[in-house]
């Protein structure tokens, strides 16, 4: 795969920003978007510098700010674990080759699988998304292959 | 929907206080046209004149020597802004900026250290700074160390002159190395 260079993130930042935050707003309405909206990109902001491309980062960071608004709404002390839908690239998902396989896995193997096979993300990138560890990103990702392999068969 | 001005800010104040940015920069305004100003958590890293137009090539520039955590963050450069503001109103003679040379060549280190001690509003030529750096016949290469000097102003290239006392060249423009001089009244 021809890997496209890590952008200086101030050009990640200002391509992303406005999307991100009206995922935010739509998500968890406009008060609680402020704080999911710096949380998001202060986690990209510690992960970014592992990045081994830049490929796929819109994914990356809606992930990322996804798992944020699902990490705060724990904490609020509402017990979903839903991990919804990556938002739709031009209209269409971008993995929905996989989502007829994968919407059966639980939330986290399911999205580890979608940005390992979906979005060919490292496991770097996956971690971060998940805010987990590379390994555990592994775990997931093999795990999730694994059950959707015994389905299958 | 465009993020709103204090919601961006406050992002990227909190970077800045995170101490999660590689080199933050932001533009400074001066009466010698915006400069770009950045800096690392070991120093000033650049100092361009590319201030008023599309920074990417810039910011590329900066990623490549410091890492990609590469963003406009005001409060990253306050100190180099409130020493530049200084200057330019004529109460700064020297500055007290520690300075960021990685990525810079070792003859270049050296050239850009003995140009640091020659002081406000004096001039030397290209020859006399070859031979302070211990080669006078350098005067060519010592040239091309000033056209590429990573922190013009700080670092005060337009002190460097032609023998004969013209001014020869700056990165800049000839019109801002004049500026400076002649705020520095050196230029009678």
């Amino acid at each position: 795969m021809a890997s496209a260079r890590v952008p200086p993130f101030e050009l990640f930042y200002e391509s992303h920003r406005d999307e991100v935050l009206a995922f935010l707003r739509g998500r968890a309405g406009r008060e609680r978007a402020d704080d999911l909206f710096q949380e998001t990109f202060l986690r990209a902001l510690r992960a970014y510098g592992r990045l081994e491309h830049g490929e796929h980062l819109r994914a990356w960071v809606l992930t990322i700010a996804t798992r944020v608004a699902i990490d705060t709404h724990r904490r609020a002390g509402d017990p979903t674990d839903e991990l919804p839908e990556l938002p739709d690239t031009d209209g269409r998902p971008a993995y929905e080759e996989l989502a007829f396989l994968t919407d059966s896995l639980p939330p986290t193997e399911r999205a580890a699988v979608v940005l390992r096979y979906g979005y060919d993300l490292d496991y770097e990138q996956i971690a971060a998304a998940l805010d987990s560890s590379p390994d555990a990103a592994r775990q997931a990702t093999s795990s999730g292959v694994r059950r959707l392999r015994r389905r299958i068969a | 929907m465009t993020v709103p001005a204090d919601l961006d800010r406050r992002f990227r104040d909190a970077a800045v206080q995170a101490q999660l940015l590689d080199a933050g920069y932001d533009i400074v305004e001066s009466p010698i046209g915006p400069l770009l100003v950045a800096a690392t958590d070991r120093g000033l890293l650049r100092v361009s004149f590319d201030g008023g137009g599309d920074p990417d090539a810039a910011l590329e520039h900066i990623a490549r020597v410091a890492g990609p955590r590469v963003l406009r963050a005001p409060r990253a450069v306050d100190t180099a802004r409130a020493e530049l503001d200084e200057y330019f109103t004529g109460r700064r003679r020297a500055f007290d900026l520690a300075v960021d040379l990685r990525g810079q060549p070792g003859f270049a280190v050296s050239v850009l250290a003995e140009l640091a001690m020659v002081p406000y509003g004096h001039t030397q030529t290209y020859g006399e700074l070859a031979t302070r750096v211990g080669n006078p016949k350098a005067a060519r290469a010592v040239g091309m160390v000033m056209n590429r000097n990573p922190l013009p102003i700080v670092l005060p290239c337009h002190r460097i002159v032609g023998a004969s006392g013209s001014l020869v060249g700056y990165g800049g423009g000839l019109e801002r190395k004049e500026q400076l001089l002649r705020l520095e009244g050196a230029m009678l």
